[in-house]
């Protein structure tokens, strides 16, 4: 039902045919890019493999560190050497650089008869965008491993900076790649990388189990891509962006003229498959259950993979193929409830969690769910701006949070550390987390998450037929400033007070062996007794110069956002200059201005400019969401165990615990899935066991049994042997003389 | 003088004439020997025995090459069992000269004392 109204609303708002076949053109007319763009996932590689043969020479120095941290920051350098050179060609331009031709095929000379999917990088303002924040993070995020993982060195230090090399490439290959082949081998790329690195502590069990889980549950969304991707090729001929493009002309035809019925089947099922490969990667409702596991992984991996860049992999999936999700009357729509739902879920969630990492996951499956409800409001430049924003404040309160973890010997439950932002050294970490905060929770006009967030709400509130995901994105804006600041009040602010955590390793003398983990010496047990002994161990150099940084670029990320030349800001122009605008953005702006003179396109909030309205609405409730945190968690609290919170929690009831449960929703997938599996397949192991087995076992029992039953008959009596003969010999000459006579 | 007095017997007909000794008294003979040497070889334990009991096949075959081959008039027969013959002789030292260690070995002569040399 909503999905007839979007549909209608802004395809009666088209851009003229011929604007659109322009548009068309010059998509499919793309010129040679850069040279140098092919550098941007090239580096990286080359830092994997150096890093590799750093394992391989058992370097026990901080060598792979530097060598990731100086690949990657020339990768940022040739990423914003390309997006300069992308600027000179005009708004709206594509480029191609092609490396070499990696599958490339003909079985006939008739159109139709070619497959080709190449190393080739499609470079446009969305490329550049995300190619931006993906190498420039990941470069801040390497210098502050390489204080971070330093009781690793000489360990699993090499391995560590290796995988994280290959993340950066894959991820590159998948946002760079000009075809949906090479970005499906990114997307596997990463999904690989954060195995590798979520089972990095690979001899603790929940590190294994964790990392098995996020492989299996992204495998489901992946079998879809792939799916999709097939599609693609069987209707469209072609795996190239380019060409897609050129394609879709018929369809949109159709739309324009309003028979959106007779747009073919196959046309509208490709978006819904492509987006449950998007809703796996993007830790989406039903498939989001593997994020919050993820965060056993070391904390810069959790920083760069699921936070800034790798979960927003499905976010440019749809972005970039965004012309195909707009032919499809039901792909928008879904995406936009899934993302809503899985916002308020994981904002629940969030809210009854005492892990501090943990609250952050869920914050992060959270704000991925405002990033599709963008794209499905027809808001991509909100969801844009929402993921470059995101990728910045979420990073840092991940690395804040990682910093804690790591001073305190692995302390993550709020309700042992108050008032951390006062001890001495640890003024940059409050001071980060306070700027993290304060994005992350919306709070009004001097932070970028405000703006990013606002347009997004705006853009639902003005859609028609999407206000109920508003009301549901602004009631979660609410709750994720209540749970972001519950954090930091009770965590960064308040009375001074801290109980390390179990791996105390980190403070042990630094000569020791720390192979045998938590075994042989029990470190932990050994020092338990005596946390009065502890000193938490503030952060040195690199993780305070990259909180820094990121501090400032936090809000610096207003600039983007706001100003710009005369296509409107720059990061709207960067959308607006790719696909992803392609038709959507033009319609939804279209809408807006349209709005004003028929009234039926242009929703508004009671009464108000959508817009407008969001700036003062969400402000208040993310205004009232911290002043509500301030007045449970910080106001008269004394001791770190206890705030006034606990006193509420009777109040709800049961929803408290099943939220504090996570709504057991790993439960019931335990239940309804896990379960049936695990019987099925064992099931079918006792057919192994005994069929399959059973009827090879035989074929070698067979033998053997005939065997025993002729071996009393060569027991090495001369008299048993002479007997025989004697015997054959009688019937021979039996058989003989029966058959004479 | 000597083959005077002999033909002088043969004419009186002396030694009394015999029905003509055919192929089947030849074979006869041969299969006997045979058989007997057959028995021996299964009811016996001596080792000597034994052996002297595969001597006397040995020979049961040979009258019976010898036989038909005089049958046919052919000396092919009688050549091979010169043949065999030969090879039973050398044969037989090597096996009378084992007999002897296996003897020295065990203080029997027993067949089945020598169980274990099963293949």
């Amino acid at each position: 039902m909503h999905a007839t109204s979007i549909l209608s609303t802004w395809a009666g708002l088209l851009p003229a045919q011929h604007e659109a076949a322009g548009a068309a053109a010059q998509v499919a007319g793309a010129v040679d890019g850069p040279a140098i763009a092919a550098l941007a996932p090239l580096l990286p590689l080359l830092s994997f493999v150096l890093c590799g043969l750093c394992a391989a020479f058992k370097v026990r120095s901080k060598l792979p560190a530097w060598i990731t941290v100086a690949c990657l920051a020339a990768s940022f350098a040739a990423v914003v050497a390309t997006t300069l050179d992308l600027r000179e060609a005009g708004a709206g331009s594509v480029m191609v650089t092609p490396l070499f031709d990696w599958i490339n095929y003909s079985w006939g000379t008739e159109a139709g008869q070619h497959f080709r999917a190449n190393f080739a990088f499609h470079i446009d303002s969305l490329t550049c965008l995300w190619m931006l924040f993906v190498t420039g993070l990941a470069t801040l995020i390497a210098l502050y491993a390489s204080e971070y993982m330093s009781h690793d060195v000489g360990m699993g230090y090499c391995r560590f900076f290796a995988a994280f090399s290959l993340f950066v490439f894959s991820m590159a290959c998948l946002v760079m790649g000009d075809n949906l082949v090479l970005l499906y081998l990114g997307w596997e790329g990463v999904g690989l990388c954060s195995y590798l690195l979520i089972g990095y502590f690979y001899k603790k069990p929940s590190a294994v189990a964790a990392a098995k889980k996020a492989f299996i549950v992204n495998r489901i969304g992946d079998l879809f891509l792939a799916l999709g991707i097939m599609l693609c090729w069987v209707h469209f001929g072609s795996v190239e962006y380019r060409e897609i493009f050129a394609r879709v002309g018929p369809s949109l035809e159709l739309l324009r003229e309003g028979k959106v019925d007779q747009i073919p089947g196959i046309v509208q099922l490709i978006p819904l498959l492509l987006m449950v490969g998007a809703f796996g990667k993007s830790a989406q409702l039903p498939l989001y259950v593997w994020l919050p596991d993820a965060m056993e992984g070391p904390t810069p991996v959790s920083a760069l993979i699921h936070a800034a860049t790798m979960v927003t992999a499905g976010v440019y999936l749809i972005a970039r193929t965004y012309p195909l999700f707009l032919l499809s009357e039901y792909a928008l729509p879904i995406v936009g409830w899934v993302g809503a739902l899985t916002a308020l879920l994981a904002a629940t969630i969030g809210m009854a969690q005492f892990d501090i990492k943990r609250i952050m996951a869920y914050s992060t499956v959270s704000q991925l769910g405002y990033m599709f409800c963008g794209l499905a409001v027809l808001g991509s430049v909100g969801a844009a701006a929402h993921v470059f924003t995101h990728a910045f404040f979420k990073a840092m309160l991940f690395l804040s949070c990682g910093a804690v973890m790591h001073g305190f010997a692995g302390q993550l439950d709020l309700r042992k550390l108050s008032g951390v932002a006062f001890m001495k050294g640890w003024g940059v970490v409050g001071i980060a987390m306070f700027v993290g905060c304060l994005n992350l929770a919306g709070f009004p006009v001097i932070t970028a998450g405000y703006w990013s967030k606002d347009m997004i709400l705006g853009d639902a509130f003005a859609t028609p037929g999407m206000q109920a995901i508003g009301w549901i994105l602004l009631l979660t804006a609410g709750l994720t400033a209540y749970y972001t600041f519950r954090v930091f009040f009770r965590v960064f602010v308040g009375p001074k007070h801290f109980e390390p955590g179990d791996e105390l390793h980190a403070h042990d003398d630094h000569g020791h062996g720390h192979d045998d983990g938590h075994g042989g010496h029990g470190h932990a047990a050994g020092h338990a007794p005596s946390h009065a002994d502890f000193h938490p161990h503030a952060p040195g150099w690199a993780i305070n110069l990259v909180l820094g940084i990121l501090a400032i670029a936090a809000f610096a990320a207003i600039v983007p956002l706001m100003t710009g030349g005369d296509n409107g800001p720059w990061l709207a122009s960067m959308v607006d200059g790719s696909s992803a605008k392609y038709l959507g953005v033009a319609a939804s702006q279209a809408a807006h201005a349209a709005g004003h003179g028929d009234g039926h396109a242009h929703a508004t909030f009671f009464g108000y400019d959508a817009h407008k309205a969001m700036m003062v609405v969400s402000g208040v409730v993310g205004f009232i969401g911290i002043l509500i945190a301030y007045l449970l968690h910080y106001a008269g609290r004394t001791t770190a165990a206890r705030s006034k919170a606990d006193s509420l929690l009777p109040a709800f009831g049961p929803l408290a615990t099943a939220a504090q449960h996570k709504w057991y929703v790993d439960e019931i997938y335990d239940l309804l899935i896990v379960k049936p599996l695990w019987v099925i397949s064992n099931i079918f192991a006792l057919i192994d066991k005994y069929v399959v087995d059973g009827l090879v076992d035989f074929l070698g029992w067979a033998p053997r049994a005939i065997g025993r039953s002729l071996r009393p008959s060569q027991g090495g009596e001369l008299h048993g042997y002479a007997i025989g003969m004697a015997g054959g010999i009688a019937v021979l000459v039996l058989i003989v003389l029966l058959v004479t006579f | 003088m000597t083959h005077g007095t002999l033909s002088l017997l043969a004419q009186t007909g002396f030694p009394a004439s015999m029905a003509q000794a055919t192929l089947a008294h030849y074979v006869v003979v041969s299969l006997l020997m045979f058989v007997i040497g057959l028995i021996g070889f299964l009811t016996r334990r001596n080792l000597i025995i034994m052996f002297l009991c595969t001597e006397l096949m040995f020979q049961a075959a040979g009258i019976a090459l010898v036989a038909f081959g005089r049958f046919h008039l052919d000396y092919t027969g009688q050549t091979f069992v010169i043949f065999v013959l030969t090879v039973a002789a050398a044969e037989a030292s090597m096996a009378l000269a084992l007999i002897v260690l296996l003897f020295r070995r065990k203080e029997s002569l027993s067949a089945e004392d020598w169980q274990e040399l099963k293949g």
